[in-house]
């Protein structure tokens, strides 16, 4: 059994297509990258696959079970214990810690626990910022808490979409490599990307273009390292 | 770390490190605390304040004689009458007409200490006489006789025959008679204490103890008025008013009515007001905290998406919005506690020249009325916390 399945998967507003059958597998992991153009359907699929939206056709199957299917209170407990979240804009709460923001996804999984937290915090290099508010941090170092944050419960999934977006080169170089590492610890990732490198390093590319899978490529050479030409 | 810990820990940072935008809030909590504790501590001291106060704007019983003039026991009757813990003064008055340097004057002796309490508006320059052989004059004969606290004064007395003689009709003899009269007849030194301005015809007397006056005029004792100050109102003080006249019927006992009633009327007035102000009050706290939890939660709507990506279900979020207002609310009743007393007392000093003392029961009672208004006002806003979708974290901006 895939980790996920995405079968005949649309989302439809009004007479927009944003999905149109999709189908799709992702293994248990795997790390996958997702290309496209500007509303190509990137965020549409990831925002379905994480719990948060429904597809107005199509099952979603996470682990066996179709999430389409579920309610909301269901859909919350789903992405609380199996996803974790990476998103472009951050989204730290500005009034909480760099430590705190990571507790905080502990709070609203099982239990705060100030140790493991600080763990994680040295898993992306950023102990010694524990107790600094985010915005005493560069962009890097923001994501780089998110990437503790996403990875604290340790979920089945983690979705990333456009994380490096914000970022300069030397910082996405950076959250590659704890993507890196979170692959080698058997995290499944799906990556969006606008970026042909953030891209190439992961082992699959999809392109979506107006919400179609046009095309799927596979890296041959896959090292988990990213290659600056 | 337990989960009540981080909550804790979540809601007081969000309000001590997003500052500016709940202080507007905290302020809006105290101002409105301030204001309710301020005017209920007003509210129920106010009736006794304004009793004592209006009071002291003088007598609201005033005895005169039935025929020529009545007693120090007819007083004495009457004042039974009256339950002794709501007698506040009694002034008895008795008038003469005297003399300094030969010029009329009249005098009214009385007892000094019941005077002050039935006339306390009284504006007194110097004190009043605490004791025979001191007078009060009035500000008229005060100017009249270049007067001064501290002078020394002689009133004379002329007895009726001397001054019927000398308004008698040119009869020399009889003139020459009652000269001698005049002129051999009482006199008595005084010390001025004081200078009474009271702004009406008062200031055209002088003012000495009903001993001295009985020394300087001889004759009967007896006295021409009495006024009291009685704390009954209404009804009751009609019945005291019925009661003298029947039981002692030397004199004509009569309610001064333009004070009592004002006591009642602005004393309810008053109290209306009062509650009108603090549902008014309460509204608008109530209006600009959820006018403020609005701006917060339309301002916060992407931490909301976020925590509900993070797992966080409907309950938790209204349980954090709410613990931060209720939080806020429980500061803000505490502050307004404290300074609605400050301004309670303010007010007091100044109005009504006299302290109030802490009621302590009102600070538990404004926190909790505060976290409660708060709550209640936070409801909507909060609520539509919960509509915030969370797919919107993944919307670029
Ligand atoms: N809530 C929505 N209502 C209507 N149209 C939407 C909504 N969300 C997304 N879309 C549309 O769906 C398409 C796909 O959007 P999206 O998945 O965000 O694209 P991408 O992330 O690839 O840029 C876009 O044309 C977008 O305008
Ligand atoms: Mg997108």
């Amino acid at each position: 059994m895939s980790l996920l399945e995405l079968k005949n998967v649309s989302k439809i507003y009004g007479s927009l297509h944003a999905l149109d059958k999709v189908n799709m597998k992702v293994e248990e992991g795997e790390w996958l990258a997702i290309m496209g153009p500007s509303g190509s359907g990137k965020s549409t699929m990831m925002n379905i696959i994480g719990c948060m939206d429904k597809p107005t056709e199509g099952e979603v199957l996470l682990e066996g079970v179709d999430i389409a299917k579920e309610n909301n209170k269901n859909l919350t407990t789903i992405r609380r214990d199996k996803i974790g979240l990476i998103f472009q804009q951050f989204h730290l709460v500005s009034y909480l810690t760099a430590l705190e923001n990571v507790m905080m996804a502990q709070y609203y999984h099982s239990l705060p626990d100030e140790k493991e937290a600080l763990e994680a915090l040295d898993r992306v290099g950023l102990k010694d910022r524990a107790k600094h508010l985010p915005s005493q941090l560069s962009g890097g170092e923001q994501q780089r808490v998110c990437v503790a944050r996403a990875l604290i419960n340790y979920p089945k999934l983690i979705l990333a979409d456009e994380p490096t977006g914000n970022l300069d080169e030397a910082n996405e170089a950076i959250v590659v490599d704890l993507f890196r590492r979170l692959h080698e610890d058997g995290t499944t990732l799906i990556v969006v990307t606008h970026d042909p490198e953030v891209a190439e390093v992961a082992q699959r590319t999809l392109v979506l273009r107006d919400g179609r899978i046009d095309r799927e490529t596979i890296n041959e050479n896959f090292t988990g390292k990213i290659r600056f030409d | 770390m337990t989960k009540r810990k981080m909550y804790i820990r979540m809601i007081t940072a969000s309000l001590i490190r997003r500052r500016s935008r709940m202080l507007v809030a905290l302020l809006a909590i105290m101002i409105g605390a301030a204001i309710l504790s301020g005017l209920v501590t007003i509210y129920y001291d106010v009736p006794r304040q304004m009793g004592a106060q209006f009071r002291s704007y003088g007598a609201n019983m005033l005895f005169t004689a039935t025929n020529d003039n009545f007693t120090k026991e007819d007083v004495e009757a009457a004042k039974a009458v009256i339950a002794s813990s709501e007698l506040v003064g009694l002034a008895p008055y008795r008038y003469e007409t005297v003399r300094i340097n030969d010029r009329p004057i009249l005098a009214a002796g009385t007892d000094m200490e019941g005077a002050q309490k039935t006339s306390p508006f009284w504006a007194v320059s110097g004190t009043w006489p605490s004791s025979t052989e001191e007078i009060m004059v009035g500000k008229v004969v005060a100017q009249t006789f270049n007067l001064h606290t501290g002078d020394r004064v002689t009133l004379s007395y002329a007895p009726e025959t001397a001054k019927a003689g000398e308004s008698g009709k040119g009869d020399t003899d009889s003139t020459a008679s009652a000269e001698d009269e005049y002129v051999l007849d009482n006199t008595k030194d005084f010390k001025v204490t004081g200078v009474l301005d009271t702004g009406g015809n008062e200031e055209e007397y002088v003012y000495i103890s009903l001993d001295d006056m009985e020394e300087l005029v001889g004759g009967e004792s007896h006295l021409d008025a009495c006024e009291l100050s009685v704390s009954a109102t209404g009804d009751k003080l009609s019945k005291y008013e019925s009661a003298i006249n029947e039981a002692v019927p030397a004199l004509q006992a009569r309610l001064v009515k333009r004070v009592t009633q004002s006591e009642d009327t602005v004393l309810s007035k008053l109290q209306a007001l009062v509650l009108l102000v603090t549902i008014v009050v309460l509204a608008l706290t109530m209006i600009c905290v959820a006018t403020t939890m609005t701006a917060v939660v339309a301002e916060r709507r992407k931490e909301i998406g976020l925590r509900k990506a993070l797992g966080a279900t409907d309950k938790s979020i209204i349980g954090e919005f709410m613990g931060e207002g209720l939080l806020l609310g429980g500061v803000g009743g505490l502050l307004g506690a404290i300074l609605g007393f400050i301004f309670a007392q303010m007010v007091s000093m100044n109005v009504f020249n006299s302290s109030i003392s802490f009621r302590f029961l009102l600070l538990p009672i404004t926190i909790i009325v505060s976290i409660f208004v708060t709550g209640l006002a936070s409801l909507i806003p909060i609520k539509s916390a919960t509509n915030v979708d969370p797919a919107l974290v993944l919307k670029g901006e």
